[in-house]
């Protein structure tokens, strides 16, 4: 019946790396995400958890660190935010490309700068074509969920991609919530060990890692990568299963929050659904018909899925919470766009770039979003698809 | 009580407004309620204004901003009366719970007049005599548990001494200063409007 618990998003991501009991985590501190390795050390020196902790003194050497680990046959981890992430970037593409199915807690935060410690995406937009899984979580429960899953996708054999779980900086990192917690021993049944196919440390099959990949090799090395990133959709889904016979807990590519009958519907990430979810109960008690989309699996991105889901409304926003800086809307925006144009759905669609460098997000405010929504039901007329949300001088 | 109630709390950097919001967050958690307990962190610096926040209900909590709307507001640090507008957004038939030493009209005067309840104590004369320093929140968080009846005091004395061998398990001497703060706040606050 799981442990019920109250844990900030760091700790619940620090509690189920502390169950999954990884071989290697190689982390360097960055706010706000830095409690994370702080309470694993923790884990470490008191014995709970029998990991090698290797503090590096860099970001880069953390993500090289994992990779070695990783490559030699270990179950690496890791964890950080923004300006780690962005000094990781080079061993992020090699990780993703040598297979290494490593496992990351990204805590969302802007990148700088000018310097800000607070919650945005734009250190996960940015890595988001880099060959890496990433899942959004809107509370600690499913920061904690995602991470206990991870690995089971990852390390799929079909797959063998590494994976990032995404919760927003503060917002969920550090605020103290209810969570149900999984029994130590069904975590470790769940997460099952890890058993490499090829390995460094393998002595009956000497291999080389990450030499020279010419002309000659390195599209179809790509195109295996793709292929791998497309086959995680059904892993993902399958181990989705698993885990809701273990725990209850359901989870798919993404969440559908009354969209069912719904004419007017948000998409969005992480812990801004759930201020939307009250929005809508809101104003379904208006009479007004919102609904809401919380996309759980960025990469791979479901674009066909989500068409699907999003085919009957009458208005669609997306919300952004990185701009792309590219005169024409934010990330999550274009890949939904595109998703709807290539499996020819036409609802009219605008995007709110919103909440960039911790910018506060109401209820309120949403409720302003779905009353655009209306208007442009109403109108069927999109003057502007490219808009701010929470924008001082704009609304 | 209503099903959701909303804190929030003033305080300065250091005076541990935040530990008190994750106190309040764990007492009310272990009387099986939703909760939520998140700081909002800005430059930190000691003395620099802090906000804290709670959310307690009966029903799961989604809702993940800041509380603009609060049913009732603690300031740990009546120095902040002069520069913050506590009141704001404050509920009329909510409450506030000062620490202060002002004299009741002088007090009003600087909440703007609000027209709900007004709360005082001394958080410090308390936190002097029962811990000879000044740690203002064990005392605050007394008083707003008393004026929002969000548990009754029994389960809130009974909790609070399994947090407080938790959270001071590397200096169990003070755990007895800190449950008499406790009881000493519960009594010494005191309605003013």
């Amino acid at each position: 019946m799981g442990i019920r618990e109250r844990l900030s998003g760091n700790e619940a991501a620090a509690t189920a790396m502390k169950q999954i009991n990884p071989d290697v985590v190689a982390a360097f501190p960055i706010t706000p995400s830095t409690e994370i390795p702080q309470y694993f050390s923790t884990f470490v020196s008191n014995g709970v958890v029998d990991t090698e902790f290797v503090a590096v003194e860099s970001e880069h050497s953390a993500m090289s660190a994992c990779i070695g680990a990783e490559a030699a046959g270990a179950r690496a981890m890791t964890a950080t935010s923004a300006n780690g992430l962005s000094l990781m970037w080079e061993m992020i593409y090699i990780a993703s490309s040598l297979r290494l199915p490593i496992v990351m807690s990204l805590v969302n935060r802007a990148v700088s700068g000018p310097l800000n410690i607070h919650c945005d995406h734009s250190d996960a937009m940015g890595v988001r074509d880099s060959g890496w899984i990433q899942l959004f979580s809107e509370t600690n429960q499913e920061a904690y969920d995602n991470l206990i899953m991870a690995h089971r996708i990852a390390e799929n054999k079909d797959v063998l991609l590494p994976l990032m779980v995404c919760q927003d900086g503060f917002i969920t990192s550090h605020s103290i919530e209810n969570i149900e917690l999984i029994e130590d021993e069904k975590v470790k049944e769940f997460v099952g060990k890890y058993k490499p196919e090829h390995y460094l440390l393998n002595k009956q099959e000497p291999i080389a890692i990450g030499p020279l990949d010419v002309q000659t090799y390195l599209f179809e090395h790509k195109a295996q990568q793709a292929k791998a990133m497309e086959a995680a959709k059904k892993v993902i889904l399958e181990v989705a299963e698993d885990f809701e016979k273990l725990t209850g807990r359901k989870y798919g590519f993404f969440e559908e929050y009354k969209l069912e009958d719904a004419e007017i519907a948000i998409v969005c990430m992480n812990s801004t659904a759930g201020t939307a979810k009250a929005t809508v109960n809101r104003l379904r008690e208006q009479g007004i018909k919102a609904g809401l989309l919380k996309v759980r699996v960025f990469r791979p991105f479901p674009a066909k899925e989500i068409a699907e889901a999003l085919k009957n409304l009458k208005a669609v926003a997306v919300l952004d919470k990185a701009d792309s800086l590219n005169a024409a809307g934010g990330a999550l925006f274009e890949d939904i766009t595109s998703g709807m144009f290539v499996n020819n759905v036409q609802v009219p669609t605008v995007n709110y770039v919103y909440g960039i460098g911790g910018r506060d997000t109401t209820v309120e405010e949403l409720e302003k979003v779905y009353k655009d929504l209306l208007e442009i039901k109403e109108s069927g007329k999109i003057e502007n698809p490219y808009r701010y949300l929470g924008l001082r001088g704009e609304n | 009580m209503n099903n959701l109630i909303e804190i929030r709390w003033h305080g300065r950097g250091g005076q541990g407004a935040k530990t008190a919001s994750l106190l309040l967050a764990d007492a009310a958690f272990n009387t099986g309620k939703y909760i939520q307990g998140f700081p909002e962190y800005g430059p930190e610096r000691m003395g620099a204004p802090i906000t804290a926040y709670n959310r307690i209900s009966n029903e799961p909590i989604t809702v993940h901003s800041n509380i603009y709307y609060p049913d009732y507001v603690v300031v740990v640090d009546d120095t902040l009366l002069d520069s913050v507008d506590v009141t704001a957004g404050l509920k009329p038939d909510g409450a506030i719970v000062v620490n202060s030493t002002l004299d009741n009209e002088t007090l009003k005067g600087k909440l703007k007049n609000y027209s709900g309840a007004i709360y005082k104590i001394d958080a410090r004369k308390i936190s002097l005599e029962t811990l000879g320093k000044y740690f203002p929140n064990t005392p605050m968080l007394a008083a707003i548990v008393k004026v929002s009846n969000i548990m009754t005091e029994e389960e809130f004395m009974k909790d609070m001494v399994g947090s407080f061998k938790h959270k001071f398990a590397k200096k169990p001497d003070v755990i007895d200063g800190n449950m008499k703060a406790l009881e000493i706040a519960l009594k010494e606050v005191e309605k003013i409007n």
